[in-house]
């Protein structure tokens, strides 16, 4: 071992150049970048990239799924010569295909977090310059991120397809805004809530089952009782109900304020009143995941 | 230049005391910090590293306050944990360039400096395979590299020989001895070994429940503590070589310490293990000379470690008791411990 590392011996024409070791003065970018680098490589992670081909798989394919169904529905919106709108709106998109981004979410957040935990990786990152705030950070931001990516990539998608399709310019940004403001609030949410439960569940693969649990247990809960509360004629309840899943809060809040048409029964969602407080239950919920994480990594910190 | 200072550092858990009014000063080079298990040696590095406050007291890193510069401290300090800590399915490279780009390393001197420091932990071709395949004593070389990736002023290394077998132990040690020596970087090493960081450091730190025991250069320890164990053959014209090698070193002036194996009788060498006291160079050459001149073979010379538990013992009387810890204290197992 010591051979590489001897300093140069002999005449001046035999020298052996062997550099050893060389120390480094460039420069250190400290928190900010750490947090910046971190950031990209979890929401690299996310899609797979930089990791095991095998890894790639299921988040292409599920992104490949929300891509071919916009592409489906602009296909089918330029063929048909009538059509003046598409014939999905924007902001219906995510929630016809919310298992595909609970599939999603359900994958990639315990890979984001439970590997550092179960491999005990996180001490290394605490014992250098970032903190449990840049740490907690970064991941949220990047799960966030690529749920970003994965609902609103087929919503451009629409839009240009209906642009190209040559439908009314204002309208369609109009519409295509809300879907994305939408979409960003679900992927904060969705990110918030799936890394809380892969944070405190060290093994990967009940981490993988309780985030599915978390996303569909309470919708088909939540959609079983707002069906029962319709046919039994309480109209009232079934806007309220819509607050104790995920994705109904996230109908709730985009038919309140987006211009969307709700998915519950009887397609009757929360007024402006009941929206504020839907919108205030999202923000809760979103905030509390950060707190949640953030004592979490209290008592992992080395 | 002082690379570590402690003064009074108190550290106390509801239930427990970890650190107890611990002053140090530790300057540069290879020091060893030893305790048991418990001993508060993980929590005085949590400390150092800027990351649980101290009950009472002060502690400097590198001229930074602790309490109030941890993160500056962070940036010029690796750290190497005790645990696992590699996630199996990411190549040596991968990772150890990630853990650069925390430390605030750009993408570019990332990559060289990974490469340059999986080359000095003497990873090659291997560094570009997935960790999970790599040997206990691979993965401890990553975990060395990601602690000096970003070239630290110092390192701290929490018992990195930790499930390594012998051989992999001492190119271990080897290895942190050149982390100073050719790296140029401090180095602050735990165990729970005395003996293993006898020949590393230049000093050793030996704490016991949160308290200062001993704290000395190594030339101190070594002195008045190095035993040599020496076995030769029998030869026909000296049937029993370890009583005529014996005859001649007493003759030389050596003095002997006792025969191991009293304890360990039918092992191979039993009793055929002569302990003396090496007073430096002159009695390594004096032993291979007297078994030259006898013609006999040369089996074994080698230093003995000894255990902490010896520290504690001659911390009650430090001057009586180390010829009998050392004569007395050849525990079982120590000669195989050795190579």
């Amino acid at each position: 071992m010591s051979a590489d590392t001897g300093t140069a011996t002999g005449s001046e024409a035999s020298r052996i150049h062997n550099i050893g070791y060389r120390s480094y003065d460039g420069v250190r970018l400290g928190r900010s970048y750490a947090r910046r680098s971190l950031y990209s490589q979890s929401l690299r992670g996310a899609f797979g990239l930089g990791r095991s081909a095998k890894s790639k798989v299921l988040p292409m394919l599920l992104c490949g799924v929300m891509c071919l169904v916009a592409l489906i529905i602009v296909a089918v919106a330029m063929a048909a010569p009538t059509m003046t709108k598409l014939p999905v709106r924007y902001t219906s998109f995510a929630i016809y295909l919310q298992a595909v981004i609970g599939l999603f979410v359900a994958s990639q957040a315990p890979q984001s977090v439970s590997r550092d935990l179960r491999f005990k990786s996180v001490p290394l990152y605490f014992s250098r310059p970032i903190e449990r705030v840049d740490y907690v950070l970064a991941k949220f931001g990047a799960m966030a991120s690529a749920l970003l990516v994965l609902t609103g990539l087929p919503l451009v998608i629409l839009y240009v397809g209906a642009l190209l399709a040559k439908f009314d310019f204002a309208d369609q940004t109009k519409w295509f805004g809300q879907g994305m403001v939408s979409v960003a609030l679900l992927s904060v949410l969705f990110a918030g809530l799936g890394l809380v439960v892969a944070a405190l569940t060290p093994r990967r693969g009940f981490g993988v089952a309780a985030v599915i649990a978390v996303l569909t247990i309470t919708y088909g809960a939540v959609s079983t009782v707002q069906g029962i509360a319709w046919t039994t004629g309480s109209a009232g309840a079934v806007s309220w109900l819509g607050l104790f899943s995920p994705i109904t809060l996230i109908d709730g809040v985009q038919t309140a304020f987006l211009g969307a048409s709700s998915a519950f029964p009887g397609g009757e969602g929360p007024g402006a009143a009941a929206g504020v407080v839907y919108l205030l239950v999202v923000l809760a919920l979103v905030a509390g995941s950060y707190a949640v994480l953030m004592r979490r990594y209290r008592r992992v910190g080395l | 230049m002082t690379v570590i200072a402690t003064e009074r550092l108190t550290m106390r858990f509801p239930r427990v005391t970890a650190l107890d009014r611990l002053s140090l000063d530790i300057g540069p080079g290879v020091t060893g910090l030893v305790g048991s298990n418990g001993a508060g040696k993980s929590t005085l590095i949590k400390i150092l590293l800027g990351l649980s406050p101290a009950t009472e007291g002060r502690a400097a890193v590198l001229g930074l306050d602790v309490a109030t510069e941890g993160a500056a401290i962070r940036e010029r300090v690796g750290y190497m944990p005790e645990h696992d800590c590699l996630p199996p399915d990411v190549s040596a490279t991968e990772f150890v360039v990630h853990m650069a780009r925390m430390s605030g390393l750009p993408p570019t001197a990332a990559r060289e400096r990974t490469a340059d420091t999986l080359r000095h932990v003497g990873l090659y071709e291997e560094r570009y395979r997935p960790i999970g395949g790599y040997s206990t004593g691979m993965k401890q070389r990553v975990k060395l590299a990601q602690a000096l990736v970003h070239d630290p002023k110092l390192v701290l290394l929490d018992e990195p020989t930790n499930g390594l077998d012998p051989v992999g132990r001492d190119d271990m040690l080897a290895l942190i001895r050149r982390v100073h020596s050719d790296f140029g970087i401090s180095v602050l090493v735990t165990s729970h070994l005395l003996g293993e960081l006898e020949r590393t450091c230049d000093h050793v730190v030996v704490i016991d429940g949160g308290a200062l025991l001993r704290s000395s250069s190594t030339s101190d320890f070594t002195r008045t503590t190095t035993t040599l164990a020496v076995e030769v053959t029998d030869s026909d014209e000296h049937p029993d070589g370890t009583d005529a090698l014996r005859g001649a070193l007493t003759a030389a002036g050596v003095t002997f310490l006792g025969r191991d194996g009293l304890d360990g009788e039918g092992l191979p060498g039993a009793g055929h293990i002569l302990l003396l006291e090496a007073t430096g160079e002159d009695t390594y050459d004096l032993v291979r000379d007297s078994v030259a001149g006898l013609g006999l073979g040369l089996v074994r010379m080698e230093q003995r470690r000894h255990h902490i538990a010896e520290v504690f013992r001659n911390g009650a009387a430090p001057q009586a008791a180390v010829p009998a810890a050392a004569g007395a204290g050849q525990q079982k197992g120590s000669g195989r411990d050795e190579r």
